[in-house]
């Protein structure tokens, strides 16, 4: 892979990382500690991201309501995540921690409600 | 008129109202009711559907929704009133305070204590002197994440963002997300005016890129917002000469910075720090009015929620022990001086006479790569505080202990080098 730059976020330092393969090792140069080694290896490899989004319901006090996954997903997979939860259409009442959908698209996360809408 | 009689009023049912009357009602006070003009209860929070509220608080990254009804599901829980959809008009110095709602029309109620947990809102077009037209589809990043967020619209299809505050940066992804356009962020400031890790994870993850010291000078459209133009500013900042550019949009996205929602505080004869655009407060957060406190982002804007639900908290306390004691004058004070590169300090003032350990909270006035924060009584420096990476939009936080018999000076001196 190419090389990457990215901006540390493991504290508001802000690091500028290069991330580089180098003999089947991977560098991380410009980190200041380990928490930003880290960080540049699996933003190199494998950017996971939280997914938090809305979904359509009807019969509450508002037309959305706010889910996100109980763990991170593959950075990759979020368009094809949201694509999904974009499709559906709920009804109040919802208690928050109820799961909206079980191991969205493969990846082991379930999307969960952040907040309860009660029947208006 | 109804008439009713209360220990603690909190006016305004968001994080800070939920904590202050939850702690309230801990400390034994008994009648304690909270007045909300939505139709929920929450605030801010229900349309932040993003994570990283709670890291202080619960150690881990909640959504601002999920923040919100760990409060909501603990005081209903309790026998704690509340009047919800009702606008708090006037609050006077004899701690009364007049409501209406659609149910009960006008309402008198009479408090032991209150705490004022209004909140802050946005900077508007109408406060930046834009240039041009006033058309449809000029929004405030509040109003697009209340739209998107809770009513299900999209306000637009291309948006140009102005302003590099949180909200800004957290909409930008938002709308992306959405399938929306983002042209781009432009700011006049020559640094970024939110989070660092907000710049990362909502623009440059979407690509979205960021302009400093960059404006718009002009809004194109009379109906409908149809363009916008923009422009590089120099040092003084002053738009370089033929640096301007034309942008088609259908939705200007403004992000230019939150004011406490003081009205009632000012209406009340509450002093108001310049700085803050708060009330300026004691160590219990008791405003300038014996028995009115204020708490979260009306007192300050804190930004982080878990700060906004501790200052709450000691609003409450300060409260309780406020309608159990005898005394219901005001103290005497001596205050805290902000110096060097701190920007400001709450609380402004302590208690005289009383040895006691304050929680403070402070924002610097430049970045720095570390400092240290002298605090000192009549010259002398009583304690030192070190941090590293210095940057405005993060407020500091600290204990420290002060005497109650002189001035207390705050400042934060860059560190030697290395
Ligand atoms: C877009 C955005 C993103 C944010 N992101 C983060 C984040 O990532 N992490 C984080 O920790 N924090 C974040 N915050 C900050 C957090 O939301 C605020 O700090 C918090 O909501 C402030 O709480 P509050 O109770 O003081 O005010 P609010 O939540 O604004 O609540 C005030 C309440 O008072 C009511 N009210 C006002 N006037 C009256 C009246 N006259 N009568 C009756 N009721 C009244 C209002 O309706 C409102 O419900 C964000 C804020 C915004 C806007």
């Amino acid at each position: 892979m190419d090389k990457k730059i990215f901006t540390c976020i493991a504290c508001p330092n802000g690091c500028r990382l290069t991330v580089y393969e180098e003999d089947g090792d991977i560098v991380v140069k410009g980190a200041s500690c380990d928490k930003g080694i880290d960080h540049g290896i699996n933003e190199y490899t494998n950017p996971m991201r939280m997914l938090t989004t809305t979904v359509a319901i009807t019969g509450a006090s508002h037309r959305r309501l706010s889910v996100a996954g109980n763990a991170e997903i593959p950075k990759s997979k979020m368009e094809e995540c949201l694509a999904q939860l974009y499709d559906l259409q709920l009804t109040a009442p919802v208690e928050k921690g109820q799961v909206i959908i079980r191991d969205i698209c493969g990846t082991g996360v379930d999307v969960i409600a952040s907040r309860s809408m009660k029947k208006r | 008129m109804k008439k009713m009689q209360i220990d603690v009023a909190v006016i305004g049912g968001g994080p800070a109202g939920l904590a202050a009357a939850l702690k309230a009602r801990k400390e034994g006070v008994e009648k304690v009711l909270i007045i909300e003009r939505d139709v929920e209860l929450g605030g801010i929070l229900q349309q932040c559907i993003h994570d990283g509220f709670g890291i202080h608080r619960f150690g881990r990254r909640m959504t601002g929704t999920e923040y919100a009804q760990t409060f909501i599901d603990e005081l209903e829980q309790t026998d704690i009133g509340v009047l919800l959809d009702t606008m708090v008009l006037e609050v006077t110095k004899e701690k009364v305070i007049y409501a209406c709602n659609n149910k009960d029309g006008m309402m008198e109620i009479t408090c032991g204590a209150i705490i004022l947990a209004m909140g802050c809102r946005e900077r508007s077009a109408s406060q930046i002197q834009l240039m041009g037209y006033r058309p449809a589809g000029v929004l405030t990043a509040g109003t697009v994440q209340r739209y998107i967020n809770l009513e299900g619209y999209l306000p637009g299809k291309t948006a140009v963002i102005l302003g590099s505050g949180d909200i800004g940066l957290i909409m930008a992804r938002r709308m992306k997300l959405e399938g929306m356009e983002v042209k781009g962020v432009y700011e006049i400031m020559p640094t970024l005016g939110g989070l660092t890790r907000n710049k990362v994870q909502c623009l440059e993850d979407y690509d979205i890129p960021l302009h400093l010291s960059s404006t718009i000078t002009k809004v194109h459209g009379k109906k409908r917002i149809e363009g916008v133009t923009v422009a590089v500013l120099d040092k003084e900042r002053k738009v370089i000469p033929g640096s301007e550019e034309y942008i088609a949009c259908d939705l200007l996205v403004l992000a230019v910075g939150l004011i406490p929602e003081n009205e009632l505080s000012i209406g009340c004869g509450i002093e108001i720090d310049p700085k803050t655009q708060g009330p300026v407060v004691d160590e219990h957060f008791m405003t300038s009015v014996p028995g009115i406190f204020a708490c979260g982002n009306v007192a300050v804007v804190f930004d982080l929620v878990d700060y906004v639900s501790q200052s709450a908290e000691i609003a409450a306390e300060g409260a309780a022990a406020f309608i159990q004691s005898a005394e219901q004058s005001s103290p005497e004070y001596v205050s805290i001086v902000p110096s060097g590169n701190v920007n400001f300090v709450v609380p402004q003032r302590i208690t005289a006479g009383k040895e006691t350990e304050v929680s403070i909270f402070l924002r610097v006035k430049k970045p720095d790569r570390r400092g240290t924060l002298d605090i000192s009584e009549n010259g002398n420096v009583t304690q030192s505080r070190r941090f590293a990476t210095l940057a405005p939009p993060e407020m500091i936080t600290c204990r420290i202990k002060v005497s109650g018999e002189a001035e207390v000076v705050l400042d934060m001196k860059e560190a030697a080098n290395g």
